[in-house]
C-alpha cells in the first residue's frame, strides 16, 4: 500500500480544521446573501419613504393636472402600462415559448438553431434604447405616429430572447425517460412536446416569462421613441398612449416639488404592480399541485 | 388478446456501430419470452426494434421485417399506431412527475384524445388491478403525484399505465433491475399473471428472474442471438458453448 491510512481517513487532528472551514463557508454565504438582500430592501423602504405619502386615491383615479394646479395622479399612466405589458406579453411569451420549443426539441445540433440561439442571445444583449429606435424607425416611421401598438410590439421583442432561452434550458432538463414513457404509449410528438414536455418544465419556464416581464415593465428607453406618453386617457391602441416610466421620467425631470413627489409615488406603484402580477402568476400556477410532485 | 411476433434478418445501427445482426425469431402468443446477455450484446436495441423506439434516436437505423399478428410494423403502420400496440415498461420508473395517480394511469388514453370520464375510471381502476397496485393507492389517486410513490409502486404504475392502452405484447426492458428483491418478486408475480393475456418479452441480467417467467429464453452475444430455445432447454442443455460458459458464469 503507497498511502498510509492512517493519512487518509478523517483523523482528530484535522477536526478543528474542519469545523473552522465549515463555519467560514457558512459565514461568508450569509454575508453574501445580506448584501445581496439590503441594497433591494433598501430601495423598496425608500420608495416607500417617499412615495406613500402621495399616494391617494386621485392618485389612481386622476388624469396628471397642469402644471400649478395640485391634485391629479396617474391613473392614466397605470391604465396605458398595463395594456402595454399585456401587449407584449401576448406576442412576446408565446413567440418566445415557441421558440424555446424549436430549439430544444426540433432544432438541437442544426445550423438553423444554433443561428437562432445566437440571435437570441445577442437580442438579450442589445441595448434597450437601441431597440427602441428600431421599433421607432419600423413602425412608428411607417405609421406616421407614436402609438401604443409600437411600444408593445417593441416590448414584446425584448421579452422574446429570455422567454426563448430559458423556455429552451427548461425543457433540456426534462428527462429523456419521460418523453420515451410518452412515445411509449403511442403518444405524437408534438402531443408529448405540450402535454408532458412542456407541462414538467412549465415552473422554470414560467419564471424566465416573469423575468422578462419584469424587465420590460420598466423598460423607458423604447417608450420614448413608441409610445411617446400622454396626458389624457388612452382611447385607442393606435395612438400614443401614457405609461408609468415615462411619466416618472417626465416628473422626475421636472422642476416642480409636486411633480417630484407624483413621480416617487409612480414608481412605487410601478414596483408594487411588477410585484403583484409576479405573485399573483405564481399564486395562480401553483394552486393544483400534487402532494410529492414537481 | 396477445399475438405472436415473428423477426426476420432484423440488423440495427447507432450511427456505424452494427449493434444488432440477421436476428431471427418467433415468440409465440400469451407467453412470455426472456432475454439474456452481457451488457451491451444488443438486448435492449432488440426490444427498443419491436415497438420502434429504436428510431427515435437520429442516428439509429433498422433493416428487416418484425411481424406483430398480422402487420408488419416496418410496413404498414406508423411508429404513433404501432407503439399503442405494444406497451413498453422501462428500466427506470418514469412515470409523469406533473401528474396524478389517476392521470399517469389514463394519460396514453387522455393523451390521445379520450374524455369519457365514466370508461377513463373503469381503465384506471382495472389496470391498477391488474398491476396488483389499486390497494395501495385507491385513496390517493387524484391527490398524490405518481412521483411520490416508491420505486417500487412506481414501477408497478408504470405497469399500469402501459396495460391501460390495451396493449397485444407487453416489451419489458429489465423492469425490476433498479428494484429491492421484495418489489422484484411483485414484478415477477404480475408477469406470471399478465402473460395469459398479453405476450410479453422481458430483458433481464437475472437468469434466476429468466428461469421463473419465461417459457422461452434468447441468449444474445455482441448484436447476435446466439441461441433461442425453451428456458427449460436454455438452463440445462444449452446446445451452444457460449450459451452454457455465461449462464454457468465463466463470463459476462
Amino acid at each position: 500500500m503507497s498511502q498510509p491510512l492512517s493519512q487518509i481517513r478523517p483523523s482528530k487532528t484535522n477536526a478543528w480544521h474542519r469545523w473552522a472551514s465549515d463555519h467560514a463557508i457558512t459565514a461568508i454565504s450569509v454575508l453574501g446573501t445580506i448584501v445581496v438582500l439590503v441594497p433591494l430592501v433598501a430601495v423598496l423602504f425608500y420608495l416607500i419613504y417617499k412615495g406613500a405619502s402621495s399616494l391617494n386615491l386621485a392618485f389612481f383615479t386622476h388624469v396628471p393636472k397642469p402644471v400649478g394646479e395640485t391634485g391629479g395622479g396617474m391613473a392614466n399612466s397605470i391604465v396605458g402600462s398595463a395594456i402595454i405589458l399585456t401587449l407584449a406579453s401576448a406576442m412576446g411569451i408565446p413567440v418566445g415559448i415557441a421558440g424555446g420549443v424549436y430549439l430544444a426539441e426540433y432544432g438541437a445540433g442544426t445550423w438553423l438553431g444554433a443561428i437562432i440561439r445566437f440571435v437570441a442571445d445577442v437580442l438579450n444583449g442589445v441595448p434597450s434604447i437601441v431597440m427602441g429606435i428600431a421599433g421607432y424607425s419600423l413602425i412608428v416611421v411607417h405609421q406616421h405616429h407614436f402609438s401604443a401598438l409600437a411600444a408593445g410590439v417593441t416590448l414584446g421583442i425584448m421579452m422574446i430572447p429570455t422567454v426563448t432561452r430559458t423556455t429552451e434550458e427548461m425543457l433540456l432538463t426534462v428527462p429523456h425517460a419521460i418523453r420515451e414513457a410518452a412515445y411509449g404509449l403511442g403518444v405524437p410528438r408534438w402531443r408529448t412536446i405540450l402535454s408532458i414536455s412542456l407541462r414538467t418544465a412549465a415552473p422554470g419556464i414560467i419564471t424566465g416569462c416573469m423575468l422578462a416581464f419584469a424587465r420590460i415593465a420598466g423598460e423607458t428607453a423604447p417608450l420614448l421613441f413608441t409610445a411617446f406618453g400622454s396626458q389624457f386617457w388612452p382611447h385607442s391602441l393606435n395612438e400614443p398612449m401614457a405609461a408609468l416610466p415615462l411619466q416618472i421620467f417626465v416628473y422626475a425631470l421636472s422642476p416642480y416639488d409636486e411633480w417630484h413627489r407624483l413621480a416617487w409615488a409612480g414608481a412605487l406603484v410601478l414596483i408594487s404592480m411588477i410585484m403583484i402580477s409576479v405573485g399573483l402568476v405564481r399564486y395562480v400556477t401553483s394552486r393544483g399541485q400534487l402532494k410529492g410532485g414537481h | 388478446m396477445g399475438v405472436g411476433i415473428e423477426v426476420r434478418d432484423l440488423n440495427a445501427w447507432y450511427g456505424s456501430t452494427h449493434s444488432l445482426r440477421d436476428i431471427n425469431l418467433t415468440m409465440p402468443a400469451n407467453s412470455a419470452t426472456a432475454l439474456i446477455g452481457p451488457s451491451g450484446c444488443g438486448k435492449s436495441t432488440f426490444v427498443r426494434c419491436l415497438n420502434r423506439m429504436h428510431e427515435t434516436n437520429p442516428s439509429a437505423r433498422v433493416e428487416g421485417s418484425v411481424k406483430v399478428g398480422d402487420i408488419d410494423i416496418y410496413k404498414d403502420a406508423s411508429p404513433v399506431e404501432i407503439r399503442r400496440r405494444i406497451g413498453m415498461v422501462f428500466q427506470r420508473p418514469n412515470p409523469f412527475p406533473t401528474m396524478s395517480i389517476y392521470d399517469n394511469v389514463a394519460s396514453g388514453l387522455k393523451l390521445n384524445g379520450f374524455r369519457n370520464r365514466k370508461l377513463l375510471d373503469e381503465v384506471v381502476e382495472r389496470s391498477l388491478k391488474q398491476a396488483a397496485l389499486w390497494n395501495e393507492v385507491k385513496d390517493d389517486l387524484k391527490k398524490k403525484s405518481g412521483a411520490s410513490l416508491s420505486g417500487g409502486q412506481q414501477q408497478r404504475l408504470c405497469i399500469a399505465r402501459a396495460l391501460a392502452v390495451d396493449p397485444e405484447v407487453l416489451l419489458m426492458d429489465e423492469p425490476a433491475s433498479a428494484l429491492d428483491p421484495l418489489s422484484t418478486s411483485k414484478i415477477e408475480d404480475l408477469i406470471f399473471q399478465l402473460k395469459n393475456e398479453y405476450t410479453i418479452v422481458i430483458v433481464t441480467h437475472n437468469m434466476q428472474q429468466a428461469a421463473r417467467v419465461a417459457e422461452n429464453t434468447g441468449f444474445f452475444l455482441m448484436g447476435q442471438l446466439v441461441e433461442f430455445a425453451s428456458t427449460n432447454t436454455i438452463f440445462t442443455k444449452p446446445a451452444d458453448k457460449r450459451t452454457e460458459d455465461y449462464i454457468t458464469g465463466r463470463f459476462g
